[in-house]
């Protein structure tokens, strides 16, 4: 419903876009000159002719425009689906959609796998001469069975009569299937059964890609139906074995003889094991194929051909939504299920993109129990505790108390001391963020200001100092190339796949882009403002803090600004390495699921916070460094 | 008596090549308090080492240089400096930039307040204390760069090419600053340019230098400073002396640029 709403809203956007653009031209002074940058100013117009036409490929590619206009189309799909398979073994047997009769390349095959093992036997250095000769013989005799199945002279009448029982129920189904009281009406009681079992099944899209596979349209019947009797008819054709009694005795003296030979081989000779086996392997092969003579099946092939033409025409309106509405591919069915097949399975619908976000951010509700972003309540005291290292209260005077004979514990000052910096007191909560956004979040924050606060003053060093720039260079070199992810492994055992260990990571990260970035700025500090600062009578100090690290800033805030999209991707990639919170633990888990809704969505947030970061870095930086290449 | 003496001052830079580059040979002059001297001479000739050897950022290979009889042993605040572009702290505001000096001694903050508001009145700036420097035109920031170096009141002033980067008018007005300054103050002055108006029309006494080795090679008595003080200083460009003095010295440079060029071109 929305979604119609919302093409037809797609639709006149765009139409009203061009035809402001075409007005807009006709107001505009002509300008013959190719190439006027001016030209490419303004054009909101095509923004939005833009953004439709993202928002018009999405809902036609995921099928959206087809769910929202025909919601039962994709059932009525399903039972075409249906047919479709159950005829497409049938088909195989004939050159309908392949190239040759069935029979014919089975035989070809098995003639030529059986003259490949030939060859590969008479070549073998491992083989006694006698032996070659015996292997060479049974597969000269199995080759001898497959003319015992071609020739007419050998196919027995009981095999004749079921293939003209099974095409005559194909010419009848061909017969019944168009007219109007196809199928049969059932019985009353069945009749209220299957109308039960229909109302109970869910609609299109409502647990992920599957499509309800009972049908409920009265086209959909009939070719639920069809694909029934058409399963029937192709079971009962495959259990059918073309084998005359002759073919059945030369087949018996074949494994008699292999049978023999294997009871005089020893446990030691596995060569010999291994190539009778694979001999009567190859007969075994033709005797489960349905090998049938030239034109036995033609009849079949026939009925066939015109079931498939009535069953296409029958199709009718169902047969152009399919063209139309579901582009690159189409509802597939699989026995007794069917399922999209196409861009409208990985490219979720947009209503159920909104439906399920919504879902996801509710904080009841989230992702593995865990809201996106929520708050909690926590207390000030495990914010203390957290905070504030145990080992205080071990430097405090005296001793920690010992129990009483009356079997009570009094606590004392040094007692009192370790609970208030394990947490270990009453205090008022106060609402703290949490969620897989938060924690990314975090993750990217905590990383991130390690590698500020220990890379900037190690990069400015080095930007100054020869020593240290030597000293930390190889170092820094040394690791810096490797993708970060290459670390994670090495970072994972040792820190833990835990926070720690991914801020550790973050840190890697930040570290050597802030030490780049840092000593690219100190060392580009113009001599003439370090020696007018020191005519000043400023102390080295003094230059460091006023004249060397201000001038860095430009280079350290775009620092970090690299540094955080950096981290950003490194977080995600490890999250999805390990885990059990943040955004990319959510898309792992949502692509075990195959949740592709949930996938998009996480990719859409990740892209909205990587631009949230960079557009807050880009105002700090406009604001804090407004001197930035004016000096 | 603060006097500035140089005597036998060497300067050999050596690179890590081997190559040795002889900057300043046998530099020796004497320069009284309150006097204005301008240095001229093709680029290259040492003029910026001369500078930073008075200013302590260079220590001479041979020869010393005093200042009121106290030997340079690096920068110090009774010398300041004024660069071509100003060198200015483009993230200060005009008026950090000027008490850049006194906070860094860590002066009370009114009394340095006061004298900020002083300094720019005097090189023209009332008003402009908040503004960003980076906002300022080429002649305001060298405005604001001598009104830093002067806050400190300093006994020699050394500028290297202060007004090379401005454009005719600015650098005219400009000029007249420099000398109202010097005026005003009494400060000795080092003034380098490779303008040979500027030269004529500040200096009291001008030295032209010559490149490799770099030494002084001439040395002019000029009295247009203080005339510029009174006249007109487009009036005194007409001046008869000034117009000779000036193709005298434009000819001489013009050799000395010859003489590089065949050197160059033979080695
Ligand atoms: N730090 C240095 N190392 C090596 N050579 C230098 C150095 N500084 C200046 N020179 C050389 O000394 C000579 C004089 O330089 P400089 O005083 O900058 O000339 P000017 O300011 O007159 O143009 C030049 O040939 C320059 O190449
Ligand atoms: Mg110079």
């Amino acid at each position: 419903m929305i979604t119609g709403i919302f093409t037809f809203l797609i639709i006149f956007a765009v139409i009203g876009s061009i035809l402001y653009g075409q007005k807009l031209i006709k107001t505009e002074k002509s300008d013959a000159v190719f190439g006027n940058p001016e030209r490419a100013k303004g054009g909101i117009h095509w923004v939005i002719v833009g953004t439709s036409f993202l928002l018009f490929t999405w809902l036609y590619y995921s099928w959206d425009i087809a769910k929202s206009f025909y919601p039962k189309s994709a059932n009525e799909l399903c039972q075409v689906a249906k047919v479709n398979e159950s005829l497409l073994s049938l088909k195989y047997l004939f050159p309908i959609e392949e190239r040759s009769h069935k029979s014919t390349a089975l035989i070809k095959r098995e003639n030529i796998n059986i003259s490949d093992k030939i060859i590969e036997i008479q070549n073998s250095p491992d083989l006694k001469n006698q032996v070659k000769e015996k292997f060479v013989n049974l597969l000269n005799k199995t080759r001898q069975t497959i003319p015992l199945l071609t020739n007419e002279k050998y196919l027995e009448i009981e095999t004749k009569n079921t293939i003209n029982e099974l095409t005559n129920r194909i010419k009848q189904l061909t017969e019944d299937f168009p007219k109007d009281n196809y199928p049969p009406p059932l019985s009353e009681e069945e009749e209220n059964k299957r109308i039960e079992a229909t109302k109970k099944q869910l609609g299109w899209g409502a647990t992920g890609m599957e499509v309800p596979p009972l049908p409920e349209s009265k086209v959909g019947l009939k070719f639920h139906t069809a694909a029934q009797e058409l399963n029937s008819i192709s079971d009962e054709f495959f259990a059918m074995r073309n084998h005359h009694p002759e073919y059945l005795r030369l087949l018996n003296e074949i494994r008699d003889e292999i049978k023999e030979y294997r009871n005089s081989l020893n446990d030691d000779q596995e060569i010999e094991t291994t190539y009778i086996k694979e001999i009567k392997k190859l007969g075994q092969r033709i005797e489960y194929e349905s090998v049938f003579p030239p034109n036995t099946l033609d009849e079949m092939e026939k009925a066939i051909r015109v079931f498939d033409k009535v069953q296409k025409k029958e199709q009718g309106a169902t047969r152009i939504k399919d063209m139309l509405l579901f582009p690159g591919g189409t509802i597939v069915a699989s026995g007794p299920t069917c399922a999209e097949d196409g861009p409208g399975r990985w490219l979720p619908k947009p209503s159920d993109t909104f439906r399920i976000f919504g879902d996801l951010l509710k904080p009841s509700v989230g992702f593995k129990m865990i809201p996106m972003i929520w708050y909690e309540m926590m207390g000030v005291n495990r914010i203390v505790g957290f905070l504030l290292p145990n080992w205080i209260a071990d430097i405090m005077p005296g001793k920690y108390p010992v129990h009483t004979s009356d079997g009570t514990v009094e606590p004392n000052f040094k007692s009192k001391v370790l609970d208030v910096v394990t947490g270990e007191f009453e205090a008022f909560k106060i609402p703290v963020p949490t969620g897989h956004i938060w924690d990314s979040f975090l993750r990217v924050f905590l990383g991130l200001t390690l590698g500020i606060i220990l890379g900037v003053p190690l990069g400015l060093f080095m930007g100054l100092n020869r020593f240290a720039k030597g000293f930390f260079d190889p170092l820094v070199e040394l690791y810096r190339p490797v993708p970060p992810l290459a670390w994670a492994p090495l970072v994972i055992t040792v820190f833990g796949i835990d926070n720690v260990g991914k801020v550790f990571l973050l840190f890697m990260v930040s570290f050597s882009i802030m030490i780049i970035s840092a000593r690219a700025g100190a060392s580009g500090t113009q001599l003439s403002k370090i020696h007018a600062a020191h005519s000043l009578g400023a102390s080295r100090w003094q230059i460091l803090r006023n004249v060397i690290f201000p001038n860095s800033l430009p280079e350290i805030l775009t620092g970090v600004r690299v540094a955080v999209g950096m981290c950003w991707g490194t977080l995600v990639a490890a999250e999805f390495l390990a885990g059990t919170t943040g955004i990319g633990f959510v898309e792992n888990v949502a692509r075990k699921y195959m949740q592709y809704e949930v996938i998009w969505i996480t990719i859409f947030v990740m892209g909205m916070l990587g631009l949230l970061f960079d557009v807050t870095i880009r105002k700090i930086i406009d604001k804090t460094i407004p001197w930035r290449g004016k000096g | 008596m603060s006097d500035l003496v140089s005597q036998n001052v060497n300067m050999i830079f050596k690179s890590l090549k081997g190559e040795t580059v002889h900057a300043l040979k046998d530099i020796s002059f004497t320069l009284k308090k309150g006097e204005l001297l301008t240095v001229l001479g093709p680029s290259g000739c040492g003029k910026t080492t001369l500078l930073n050897i008075a200013a302590g950022f260079l220590r001479p290979t041979s020869g010393t240089i005093t200042l009121g009889g106290k030997e340079i042993n690096g920068p110090g605040l009774e010398r300041g400096m004024v660069f071509q572009q100003g060198a200015l702290f483009e993230w200060l505001t005009v008026n950090e930039n000027v008490n850049f000096g006194l906070r860094m001694k860590k002066e009370d903050p009114v009394k340095t307040a006061k004298k900020v508001e002083e300094w720019l009145d005097i090189v023209g700036l009332q008003g402009f204390g908040n503004t960003p420097t980076y906002q300022l035109s080429g002649g305001m920031q060298q405005r604001v760069a001598l009104a830093r170096c002067l806050i400190n009141d300093p006994d020699l002033i050394l500028m290297d090419e202060p007004l090379g980067a401005l454009d005719a008018l600015t650098r005219e007005k400009m000029q007249s600053l420099v000398l109202k300054i010097w005026k005003e103050t009494g400060k000795t002055i080092i003034l380098i340019t490779h303008s040979v108006e500027e030269a004529l029309l500040l200096g009291e006494r001008a030295y032209v230098m010559a490149p490799r080795p770099g030494r002084i090679h001439k040395e002019y008595k000029l009295p247009f400073a203080s005339l510029g003080l009174k006249e007109d200083l487009r009036e005194i460009k007409n001046n008869k002396e000034f117009v000779t003095k000036r193709e005298e010295i434009l000819s001489m440079i013009w050799d000395m640029e010859e003489e590089i060029m065949g050197k160059e071109n033979l080695g």
